[in-house]
């Protein structure tokens, strides 16, 4: 088990590894996508107060939900980088940065266009869409540190301790911004008693969550094929291999 | 090491930090005048009658002194990087948290306290009501020193970077926005004759937790910088 996840930490087993999963994690992405997206927009019932409008939750729920999962996951690999120098850690977590910003875009678009109906207007200065909108600019502040730091490994550690800066801020930054204003609808689905939702409504979410989630490991291992392609350039297995293939 | 020692190595610092800072007065006034200047804007964009401003007064001041303390923040690390003497500082027996508190407690005395000295001044340019005054003074005072020292992590981290300025701003602002949403709140509740305990007990939370932790990671940061 142990000697799995320490093989898993060199860049050349990792390379071979992602590269066996990426078309079996691509595969069940598009048919838990399919059914998602089918199960959402056609079997799903019409909500009775929104009408057909609110079936966009099925993309801006998921979305906010991986948002916030990313950013964990970047601090998570960026703090085990950081403590055991470990360089498959750094290049997760450099590749997740972006990932993580792009869920965050969708979430605040997609959220806008529900609102935009609902509430009538594009824009509500609410707490969850606030903390969204902070949330990207912590995203946009890691990434931008880390195209400043053309070392690799000086600009992952220092990623890293921005993203651990960041996690210990995102729960005062979230109660702050809850406090200060509120008027988002409450949580329905993490409650722990009996969800708030039809359970009709609740499977296509659950559905497309899992998409997602399949989906953001997918492009996370693409994306951290492709760092360690750039940053393994000059060694010897990368070389023997890219000439075997070239035979 | 004793605690003695320890504490004489956060006065070394505090006190050769001082020294360099009054050394260089307009470094110190720079910001200040930006802070005022950039509060007698509001009024000219916006309207000079009085009922507007008197509501804006809170937010506007406080995003002001957010802005000129983004402004002095660099001035913590960078000569100190530029010359030599931090690496001299990450070298010494002494733990660098320490070292770094000493550092940002210059920092706030040298831009944080006349800030705060400045603001009624720009309280009554805004029409905020008397009532308000002391609430503007003490988030000022809880509040500028999480300025300094959340800054200071930002600073550690671009300190190697030749143009780390705007970048700066973009790593630490978004940290700052927990301590402006508390103070400016604190400051139209306190406009409105109303209790302000819990918003400054808040900032009080965030002070302590600032104190304790943010020095850790600016001396992992420095480190990293460093390398």
């Amino acid at each position: 088990m142990w000697s799995f996840f320490h093989r898993l930490a060199s860049p050349k087993h990792f390379y071979q590894f992602a590269g066996r999963l990426i078309p079996w994690l691509g595969w069940s992405t598009l048919v838990l996508f399919i059914i998602g997206i089918y199960l959402g927009l056609f079997v799903a019932p019409t909500d009775y107060q929104q009408g057909e409008s609110y079936r966009i939750i099925y993309i801006h729920v998921p979305a906010a939900w991986m948002s916030m999962f990313v950013y964990m996951v970047m601090a998570i690999s960026g703090g085990i980088g950081l403590i055991w120098k470990m360089k498959m850690a750094d290049v997760v977590a450099s590749s997740a940065a972006p990932l993580g910003a792009a869920f965050t875009i969708l979430a605040l678009v997609t959220g806008s266009l529900w609102g935009k109906p609902m509430w009538g207007t594009w824009w509500i200065w609410d707490a969850r869409l606030t903390s969204e909108l902070i949330l990207l600019f912590l995203y946009l502040g890691f990434i931008a540190l880390q195209s400043a730091i053309e070392d690799r490994r000086t600009a992952a550690n220092a990623c890293a301790v921005l993203a651990l800066v960041g996690v210990v801020n995102i729960p005062i930054i979230h109660y702050s911004v809850e406090w200060w204003n509120t008027l988002h609808q409450g949580a329905t689905v993490t409650r722990f008693d009996k969800p708030a939702m039809a359970t009709s409504m609740l499977i296509p979410l659950l559905t497309m969550f899992l998409a997602f989630k399949l989906y953001f490991g997918l492009t996370l291992l693409m994306r951290a094929r492709v760092e360690i392609l750039e940053r393994e350039r000059d060694t010897t297995w990368m070389k023997e291999m890219i000439t075997e293939s070239g035979k | 090491m004793t605690n003695a020692s320890l504490f004489n190595a956060f006065l070394t610092v505090l006190k050769r930090d001082l020294t360099l800072a009054l050394r260089t007065r307009s470094e110190i006034a720079n910001p200040l005048i930006f802070f005022i200047i950039v509060v007698s804007l509001f009024p000219l964009a916006v309207s000079p009658e009085s009922g507007l401003l008197r509501t804006v007064a809170p937010g506007v001041i406080w995003v002001a002194a957010l802005l000129s303390t983004m402004l002095s923040l660099d001035s913590i690390f960078r000569s100190d990087f530029e010359d030599g003497s931090l690496e001299q500082m990450l070298l010494s027996p002494h733990p660098m948290t320490v070292l770094v508190l000493g550092k940002v407690t210059a920092h706030w005395l040298v831009s944080g306290l006349p800030l705060i000295l400045l603001s009624p001044l720009l309280g009554v340019l805004l029409f905020l009501p008397f009532e308000a005054m002391p609430a503007l003074l003490a988030t000022l005072a809880l509040g500028t020193p999480v300025l300094s020292l959340i800054g200071a992590i930002g600073v550690a981290l671009t300190v190697g970077l030749r143009r780390g300025g705007v970048l700066l701003s973009l790593l630490v602002l978004p940290l700052y926005i927990p301590v402006l949403i508390f103070a400016s709140n604190a400051i139209a509740t306190a406009a409105a004759d109303l209790s302000i305990k819990g918003q400054l007990y808040f900032l009080a939370a965030m002070f302590a937790l600032a104190v304790t932790l943010a020095p850790l990671a600016t001396a992992a940061a420095l480190r990293i910088s460093l390398r």
